[in-house]
Formats: structure tokens, C-alpha cells, sequence
């Protein structure tokens, strides 16, 4: 088990029992996985696979009752509260299915937010590069009631990359959207990919989402039941953005 | 985050639910203004009263009979000893009768002081017109007599009253003088009161005798030649009064100083301020309480938010930081208002007269800022619950949260 450098996320016979009252149930029974820089990953399975609890322990949320998680080079398998907030924070990006924008905050001071917790200045330029980055320029000002839900995701996502992360972890991110958002969504993760070279987890039940993935991971009763590797369908580009 | 922009989200997060907030800020305003007001007013009164007894002259002593013990006039011309009691400048006796005073149709109640010439300058009084009690009109128990303002005033309405004449006690008197008007109400003020000489006072006014034959005196007013000495002076008067009163053990008087009231009384008042203090720190304590109730139901509804915040990697100390910067806002903003408030009510109020009472106001700069410093405070205690809980959250639970 040689730490590689090309690899970001390392899970070693990864387990995870939750207790509810006296009975102990077995989320993930040893789950070994290796995603490399670059990959673009989609994690699928229906409900109770363990899927979420996965994308937990990956975006450091949570930790694993045992086994390894190296991330990006550091073990973060068991790590304090706060330790786990300043990983997220330089190396997770989060990207929920309910955008989870903070409502009172401008589309800049959302996309600001992982910079108040971290170290380091220039915070209004560098979100608004992020903002840039998903066409959203001339939006920054306004409050996420005042745009269209694909909007309010290409915020989340702009959000999630302002700290140039490791992973984008992205948690059903076209699950309240419409197809042609969905599309849009879609577009920019898959460009941000292969542009940027950014590693990219997707969480999704949806088979069309997986298959813009180049790598399709399935999992079942908290094991991986399949991994397989495939072509990915690559997004037409949108009209408009 | 720095604190500067710390505090910056918390008036953001404030203004987001700006009636709960005014709301929240109005408990700690009124609890502010109620303790600077409150101990404004302690303060005047204070103020007012120890002017009043400051206005009587702190060189003085007062000496009075305790027990079976008698003063006399005879007690009063031994203290002026240059020898027993060097400190003593002056002794001014007095006896104090209460009589019903008529002149022409108009009568009135007043104090009937009996003094000597003394008297005058050991009391601070001023003469408006007419002359004061010498020492032949002692001598030959004359009835004649100086009036307070307000007397005058009641008996001669806006005439001179010098050279008049008032019946006390069936017995006529000449008005020989006219004291300055003292203004102010409070106690110990000679504007209700007239001055006669003492021994006619005695003879025909008051009921004791004494077994000697010699004039009795209710007190014994003692000017001291240095306030520097005043303890010293205390001891020389009383060494000459038990050498006369031949006393061996208990004495049969006592010698009270100016000074040692106002003190007293200080202490008495000073008690009264931080007890207005006190309960007027309850309205600040529910506002207080207020606080924490708007704290901890903004938490719940904002439980998304933390798992949001924690997820972009705020840490437990970002999260508490944010609520107890929100408490601390909301009660230093409330402080703030409130000693303005609390600064503009105790000038409304100074001088302003309820039912009987005038309102004296002293406002002081300790006032506001150990309110401010309270509320400060109160604000970081019951802040700190519901910040507390609010950094506790789980990431994950409070990203589920509906």
C-alpha cells in the first residue's frame, strides 16, 4: 500500500457502522477504492448502498469506523472535528443537489465563503474568477432568489472550485434541475474535467449522469459491486450559458 | 475570519430578521437606560442632601444631651476656653420651641429657635434686611425676633417686616430682622423657621428647668477654628463638658460632627445608588434573557446554514465566534442606546417635579460605562449557550436539516 502521487483518493478496507439505538447497522463493509488525478468519477447505487455515507467519509464529513482514507497524499481516516473542517476546506469542493447557497448572501460573498475560512487575500478577485469560470460575470451581486435554479448551481459550483480543491465532490448535483439545466451542469463539470484537469466525483442514481463519467463505480449492501471504466458522452456544448 | 469581518456577518445576519432583532435590542435598551436613569437620580439626591448639610458648614460640631443629662448656657460659654479648648472658636447654643406665630389676621406655625448672637455666623446665615439677636436683647430676655423668608412672607406678604410686631404666644414680639431666603425645600432650612433670643425663648417658651436655675439648652452648635482639628475638637469639648458635668463614667451628652453626618450619610445614600442599581440591572438581566431566546431559536432556523458553513470548513470556534458576535452586537448596540437614552432622560428629568418630589439627576460617565460593560457582558453570557450548541452540530445532520 505505497502512497502514489497520481492517485487522490486512497480507501483501505473502508467500514462504517452506524448505531441506531440497539441496532448496528453495517454502511460500508469494507470498501477499498483508488481514484487518480483527473478521473471523473460517478458513484451509483440505489438507496441504503452505502452511496451517501461514501461521499461522506470522501468529503471528510464523516469518519470511517475503521480502515484508511488517504487524501491527497494525507491520512485523514481519523482526525479531530476541527482537523476534518480545515481538510475540507483546502481540499474538499462540495456540490449539493439543493445548492445549499446561504439566501441572505450575494452570488460573490456565497462563492467567498470557503476563503473567509481559510487563509489568504484578494478573496473579492478570486470568486469572482470562479463566478467567470461558470459564465456567471454578470450575476455576482445578485441573491440566489434572483436566479434560475441552474444558476444557483453554477454558483455552487463556482463556490466549490474558488479553493482550487483537490476533489469536487458532487452530491446529485442535477437532481432538482431540468433537463436543459441538467445539461448545462453537466457541460461545465465535464469541461472543468478536461480543461482544468480537475478530479471530479459524481453521486447520482441517474444512469444518464453516470454515463458522462469515464469511470462508473456501483455499489451495493456497503461493498463496491462493480467498477468499470467507459467511454464517457461528452456534453454538446450549450447555446447559451 | 478576522474579527472585523466577523462582526460584519453579524450585522448582516441581524438585519436579515430586523424585527426580532429591535426587538431583542429594545430589553437591553430599556434595562440600560433604567440603571443609568435610576442611578442618576441616587446620585442627585445624594447630591442634593449633603449640599444642603455642606451648606451648614462642616467646621461645626454639635453637642447634645444624652440620658438624664442636661446642656446648659453655662456649658456653652465654658467651651470657648482658650485654655481647655483651644480649638473651639465659637459655641452657639440653642433651644428650639414649635409656637403659633399671628400678625394682624395672617398666623402660621413655625420653629422657634432661641439663640445668642453667635448663632449667626456659626449657621452661615444672612440677614435680608433689619439687624440679628445681640447680646443685650440676650441679656435682658427681649422679645424681639428675626424671621425666616417664608415666615415673613406668610405673615407680611411682600412688606418689609421690620420694625412689625407678632404675637407668640400671646406675647408680642419686634421684628428686629429678616434672614436671606435659603430657597430649596428639604429639611434644616431656616426659611420656616423665626430666631429669638435664647433666654427669652427659654422663659417663655419652654417647659424645662433645670435644678441649678440655669438656662437649659436643647443643642450646643460648636464652630471649630480648623476643620483639620475637628477630632481633636471633639475631644477638648468633651473633656471640658465631663469636667463640669463632674462625670466619671458614661457621659451624659454627645458630640456629633458635621462631618461624620455627611459621611454617614453618604454611606446610607451610596447604598440607596447601588440599589437602585440592583433592580434596575433585573430589567437588564431579562433583557439579557431576550437575547438568548432570539440566540437559540436562530440557531434552529439556522441550522442549514451551519452545516453549510461547517462543510466549507468552518471550524467549531468559526461557528461560535459568528452567535457570540451576534449576541455581543445585539447587546453592546442596545448598550449604546441605552446610555444615550439613559443620558437624555437624566437631563429631561433634572429638576422636573413629581406629586412633591423634585427630581435631582447627576449623570455620570461610571454610570455608562459600567452599564455598557454589564450589558457587554450580559450579552457574551447568554450568547454563549446557544453559540455553544449552534458549533456542536454535526456537519452532516445539520446539512439534512428541513
Amino acid at each position: 500500500m505505497t502512497e502514489n502521487q497520481d492517485n487522490v483518493i486512497e480507501l483501505h478496507d473502508v467500514t462504517k457502522v452506524y448505531r441506531m439505538g440497539e441496532i448496528e447497522v453495517n454502511a460500508l463493509a469494507g470498501v477499498s477504492l483508488t481514484i487518480r488525478r483527473g478521473e471523473l468519477t460517478a458513484i451509483m447505487g440505489p438507496s441504503g448502498s452505502g452511496k451517501s455515507t461514501i461521499m461522506n467519509i470522501i468529503g471528510c464529513l464523516d469518519v470511517p469506523t475503521s480502515g484508511k482514507y488517504i487524501l491527497d497524499g494525507e491520512d485523514v481516516g481519523m482526525l479531530s472535528d476541527d482537523r476534518l473542517a480545515g481538510i475540507r476546506n483546502r481540499k474538499v469542493g462540495f456540490v449539493f443537489q439543493t445548492y445549499n447557497l446561504l439566501p441572505r448572501l450575494s452570488a460573490l460573498t456565497n462563492v467567498e465563503l470557503p476563503l473567509q475560512y481559510g487563509k489568504g487575500g484578494g478573496r473579492k478577485d478570486r470568486s469572482f474568477e470562479a463566478l467567470s469560470k461558470v459564465g456567471l460575470a454578470d450575476r455576482v451581486h445578485h441573491k440566489p432568489v434572483e436566479l434560475s435554479g441552474g444558476q444557483q448551481q453554477r454558483v455552487g459550483i463556482a463556490r466549490a472550485l474558488v479553493k482550487d480543491p483537490a476533489i469536487l465532490l458532487a452530491d446529485e448535483p442535477t437532481g432538482n434541475l431540468d433537463t436543459a439545466s441538467s445539461q448545462e451542469i453537466m457541460w461545465i463539470i465535464q469541461e472543468l474535467n478536461r480543461q482544468s484537469g480537475i478530479t471530479v466525483v459524481i453521486v447520482t442514481h441517474e444512469h444518464d449522469i453516470a454515463a458522462h463519467a469515464a469511470r462508473v463505480v456501483t455499489m451495493l449492501d456497503g461493498k463496491v459491486l462493480d467498477d468499470t471504466r467507459q467511454e464517457p458522452v461528452l456534453v454538446p456544448e450549450p447555446g447559451i450559458i | 475570519m478576522s474579527l472585523l469581518q466577523t462582526i460584519n456577518t453579524a450585522i448582516i445576519s441581524l438585519a436579515a430578521n430586523k424585527l426580532r432583532a429591535g426587538l431583542a435590542l429594545l430589553g437591553i435598551v430599556i434595562g440600560v437606560t433604567a440603571v443609568i436613569t435610576l442611578m442618576s437620580i441616587g446620585r442627585g439626591t445624594t447630591e442634593q442632601i449633603t449640599g444642603i448639610i455642606q451648606g451648614l458648614g462642616t467646621n461645626l460640631l454639635f453637642v447634645q444631651p444624652e440620658g438624664e443629662g442636661q446642656l446648659t448656657l453655662g456649658d456653652a460659654d465654658a467651651l470657648v476656653d482658650p485654655v481647655y479648648a483651644p480649638s473651639v472658636l465659637a459655641s452657639a447654643p440653642e433651644v428650639r420651641a414649635f409656637a403659633t406665630l399671628v400678625a394682624g389676621r395672617d398666623n402660621t406655625n413655625a420653629q422657634v429657635v432661641g439663640v445668642t448672637p453667635e448663632y449667626l455666623a456659626a449657621r452661615n446665615l444672612d440677614l435680608a434686611s433689619g439687624m440679628f439677636i445681640m447680646s443685650p436683647h440676650v441679656d435682658n430676655r427681649d422679645e424681639v425676633i428675626v424671621l425666616g423668608a417664608n415666615v415673613a412672607e406668610q405673615l407680611f406678604q411682600n412688606r418689609d417686616p421690620v420694625g412689625e410686631y407678632v404675637r407668640v404666644n400671646a406675647r408680642r414680639y419686634r421684628v428686629i430682622g429678616l434672614l436671606e431666603s435659603q430657597g430649596g425645600g428639604g429639611f434644616g432650612t431656616f426659611d420656616t423657621q423665626v430666631l429669638i433670643p435664647i433666654t427669652t425663648a427659654y422663659y417663655r417658651l419652654s417647659g424645662e428647668r433645670t435644678l441649678t436655675g440655669d438656662v437649659a439648652v436643647s443643642l450646643i452648635n460648636v464652630q471649630v477654628r480648623d476643620l483639620d482639628d475637628i477630632d481633636q475638637s471633639i475631644e477638648e469639648a468633651s473633656g471640658v463638658l465631663r469636667l463640669r458635668h463632674r462625670i466619671t463614667e458614661e457621659d451624659d451628652f454627645t458630640v456629633i460632627s458635621q462631618q461624620s453626618t455627611i459621611e454617614t450619610l453618604e454611606e446610607t445614600t451610596n447604598t440607596l445608588v447601588v440599589f437602585l442599581g440592583i433592580i434596575a440591572g433585573i430589567s437588564l438581566l431579562v433583557g439579557g434573557i431576550g437575547i438568548m431566546n432570539i440566540m437559540l431559536v436562530s440557531v434552529t432556523e439556522r441550522t442549514r446554514e451551519i452545516g453549510i458553513r461547517k462543510a466549507m470548513g468552518a471550524k467549531r470556534r468559526d461557528i461560535l465566534l459568528q452567535f457570540v458576535a451576534e449576541a455581543t452586537v445585539l447587546s453592546i448596540g442596545g448598550g449604546l442606546l441605552g446610555a444615550g437614552l439613559g443620558f437624555w432622560m437624566t437631563n429631561a428629568i433634572d429638576g422636573r417635579t413629581l406629586g412633591t418630589q423634585t427630581f435631582n439627576t447627576s449623570f455620570s460617565n461610571e454610570f455608562a460605562a459600567l452599564a455598557l460593560i454589564v450589558s457587554a457582558g450580559i450579552g457574551l453570557f447568554f450568547g454563549i449557550y446557544p453559540a455553544v450548541r449552534a458549533s456542536r452540530l454535526h456537519p452532516i445532520d445539520a446539512l439534512r436539516y428541513e
